[in-house]
């Protein structure tokens, strides 16, 4: 194992882990503002206690994100160095933004958030609630900024000393053009993670008590959101792979698995095991003309292969095509149960077909899985660079020796494994407790200090 | 025409000053918290910055991404040189950040959780500190990229650097449980309180003499005739400051201990930036040689100069939220 390959795999490791949390609670954090919004326009209780009962989900889950989010902003500097030193110039005062308006904002707020429901008012609580929500939105929007440059880098120019220097235009650099499509894509997938973990939830106190109002008020929302949000996602998803197309054409040919070019209209390839070596995908099950469709929108328009570029400019191809598949393959499947979740609801069958609950609870995860395999698409299907076309991952590494590397991911690994196993054994833990009528705030909160009167507590809402 | 590079110096200045005031403490507490008694006692040191701890840790994002983003150089040099002391205190930082919230998700496991919540505090202290001994002992550098061995953090230094932050961060933890809490545990904590002011000082004092002697730049910057009569200040104003910490101590008050040991903070940083200043790396990287381009500085100041005040607001506000003596209801 060199060195390069431990520093990417601990890469690998650290941001998928860290990309679990923030890809939750951007959604969680929305929810739980459309639920206290609610709540404050209808006064119903059963709002207020979703609420509490998502809030203490929600506490546990931002904890993990902050702490292996922290992690990140080291990694760049320990583990790649030489990018930082050269990328630093365009990508740092982007980063430098995700915290100054981002960052501060959600944890600022997040401590009122969380404990401060009997210090201030509503309103004042509703605001701390959409200020935690708004962070959320804008940390993506930058930390995918900086992430759409390195894939489609635009505005820059090259120092003498080597680096990359911001050009005259910072609406340029910030703005790439694969940013709308990035962003749009991931923050829908933030919004359906969220919805299929909540509706799984839902579903699982359904088969147990159908009544329960909370289950069926979460599952629900849930369902609503998977029935349009998921065939929107598809739609942006589409528009996504045809700017990829455009601009990194060799990522788009690796997840579709066409090594040799298509004259006369590409197929699309199904299933298959895609190898390299022989610049064939062997077992191929195809549908002719049908990549020439999805792509161009025309089954005959021609489309390159992999082997009309430079085989060092390729990427894993099979880890790609694989994580494509599994991403589509989840996405149809969340629009699937969308639709089925809107005939339930018109035979008045929602809250009473075990079958579709049982569905939606095995989809539970499907969101976080999703996820993660499209965060492999767009980031192996980036390799063998690490600024798109123009500096090599294996020209960004820090000069590390193997066991020091070898070492921190070892570290990294034990760590995660126990730490984040644990959060996530507690989270399933809270969300195995059926909602209730009475449902608590935060264990532990910090709920008054001597001396300082309380105002009325405010969230405690009345039986749902 | 303003120099940007000394502005972003000092910007960052600040945000290593802010973490340093507003996450010290509550690392400190995580460190006495083997000596608290189990239940009410540590429930009550945990909530007392519960509220903001995670609002305290961001500081170090923006220490850590403003290196990169105003120094990227030195950011690109001091991450490797420090690999495993910076390793460590990440892993430290996940342990105890964690350990708010897991320690109240199971009560069987709560022990487990209230070894981890000292454990990694001490850790990513320890970690810090020995950073900072480890750049002003200095880092080997060629070209632009670090140059030395993997265990060239570590020495008696560093070490005491190490150990000096120790006990500097547990002194604020207790000066800030005198603040925010009564009773038996407020003079426990001014027990505490009272031993490591002491053990701060003579800390404070060996790593001043050792800074002297590790290179001639050190010592001329403040020994040599005349600008002894403005550095002689810094010592001077520190044995003031002690002083103030013990009488106010003494008095029984609750802020102003707190208040006069972040005094002593503040005085070791100034001591810090006279012994480096203008390096960034010291004796080898010069802020403007590790500067971003201008472009970069401009639009980052922009950022900074409207954000910066608004954080400052909205963090204050949710300190004062919180504000006053942590109480007793409220636990399960």
């Amino acid at each position: 194992m060199t060195a390069l390959l431990l520093a990417r795999a601990q890469f690998a490791f650290v941001v998928s882990f860290h990309f679990l949390f923030p890809a939750f609670s951007i959604g969680l954090a929305s929810y739980l503002a459309v639920l206290e919004g609610l709540w404050l326009r209808t006064g119903r209780g059963v709002y207020a206690n979703l609420y509490r009962y998502w809030l203490k989900i929600f506490a546990v889950v931002f904890a993990m994100g902050v702490v292996s989010g922290i992690v990140m902003s080291y990694q760049f500097g320990t583990n790649w160095s030489v990018f930082s030193d050269k990328a630093g110039p365009v990508i740092g005062p982007l980063m430098a933004y995700e915290v100054l308006t981002a960052f501060f904002l959600e944890a600022g707020f997040l401590g009122v958030m969380l404990f401060g429901i009997n210090k201030v008012g509503k309103g004042l609580h509703f605001t701390a609630t959409l200020a935690v929500a708004i962070g959320t939105f804008i940390s993506a929007f930058w930390i995918l900024a900086v992430n759409s440059w390195m894939q489609t880098p635009v505005g820059y120019e090259i120092g003498a000393n080597g680096q990359f220097l911001p050009g005259p235009s910072w609406a340029a650099i910030i703005l790439s053009p694969s940013l709308p499509y990035r962003l749009v894509h991931t923050v829908l997938a933030a919004y359906l993670t969220t919805a299929f973990a909540v509706g799984g939830v839902g579903a699982w106190h359904l088969l147990k008590d159908r009544a329960n109002p909370g289950a069926r008020k979460m599952f629900s929302m849930a369902m609503w959101m998977a029935a349009l949000v998921a065939p929107i996602q598809i739609l942006a998803g589409d528009a996504h792979g045809l700017n990829t197309l455009e601009h990194q054409p060799i990522k788009v040919l690796a997840m579709e698995g066409d090594y040799r070019p298509s004259p006369a209209g590409a197929p699309l390839v199904l299933f298959g095991f895609p190898d390299s070596e022989a610049g064939k995908v062997n077992a191929e099950l195809a549908v002719p003309k049908m990549g020439s469709l999805i792509l161009k929108h025309d089954p005959n328009a021609p489309l390159p292969g992999l082997t009309d570029y430079p085989r060092d400019q390729w990427p894993p191809v099979p880890i790609v095509f694989w994580a494509f598949r599994i991403m589509v393959g989840l996405g149809f499947a969340m629009f699937g149960l969308g639709l089925w979740s809107l005939a339930a609801r018109m035979r008045r069958k929602l809250y009473d077909w075990p079958w579709l609950h049982r569905a939606a609870l095995v989809m539970g995860p499907a969101g976080f899985v999703a996820v993660i395999a499209g965060w492999v698409v767009t980031e192996v299907g980036r390799q063998p660079f690490t600024i798109y076309g123009l500096l090599r991952t294996a020209d960004s590494a820090a000069p590390l020796a193997a066991p020091a590397v070898a070492s921190s991911l070892l570290a990294f690994v034990l760590t995660y494994f126990v730490v984040f196993g644990m959060g996530i054994w507690y989270l399933l833990k809270l969300m195995h407790k059926p909602p209730e009528a009475h449902e608590t705030m935060l264990d532990g909160t910090p709920t008054r200090s001597a001396g300082v009167t309380p105002a009325p507590a405010v969230l405690e809402g009345g039986a749902s | 025409m303003i120099d940007l590079t000394v502005v972003w110096a000092i910007i960052i200045g600040i945000a290593i000053t802010a973490y340093v005031v507003m996450d010290g403490f509550d690392l400190g507490i995580g460190m006495l918290f083997p000596l608290l008694e189990p239940g009410a006692d540590r429930d009550r040191a945990m909530n007392s910055i519960a509220p903001v701890w995670d609002g305290n840790e961001t500081w170090l994002v923006m220490g850590g991404g403003g290196l990169l983003a105003a120094f990227p150089l030195a950011y690109a040099i001091i991450l490797p040189a420090l690999y495993a002391p910076l390793t460590a205190m990440l892993l430290g930082l996940v342990l105890r950040g964690v350990a708010f919230e897991f320690r109240w998700r199971d009560p069987a496991h709560r022990k487990a959780w209230d070894i981890a919540f000292p454990l990694g505090s001490a850790v990513a202290t320890l970690a810090q500190g020995i950073t900072l001994g480890a750049l002003l002992q200095g880092i080997h550098v060629e070209g632009r990229a670090y140059a030395g061995g993997w265990w060239d953090w570590l020495s008696p230094f560093s070490l005491l650097t190490g150990v000096g932050l120790v006990i500097g961060y547990s002194l604020l933890g207790a000066c800030w449980l005198n603040w925010k809490t009564d009773g038996a545990l407020q003079d426990k904590a001014v027990r505490y309180a009272g031993r490591l002011g002491t053990a701060l000082l003579a800390a404070i004092g060996a790593v001043s003499l050792a800074t002297l002697t590790l290179d001639a730049q050190y010592y001329h910057r403040w020994l040599a005739y005349p600008g002894i009569f403005a550095t002689a200040l810094v010592p001077l104003a520190t044995l003031a400051v002690t002083a103030l910490f013990y009488r106010s101590l003494a008095r029984r008050q609750h802020a102003g201990p707190f208040l006069w040991a972040l005094g002593l903070f503040g005085l070791c940083l100034v001591g810090l930036g006279i012994s480096i200043w203008p390096y960034v790396i010291p004796a080898r990287v010069t802020i403007w040689e590790a500067a971003a381009p201008l472009r970069s500085q401009v639009f980052m100041l922009i950022g900074a100069g409207i954000m910066l005040p608004i954080i400052l607001l909205y963090t204050g506000w949710a300190y004062w939220v919180f504000r006053g003596k942590v109480g007793h209801e409220g636990y399960h």
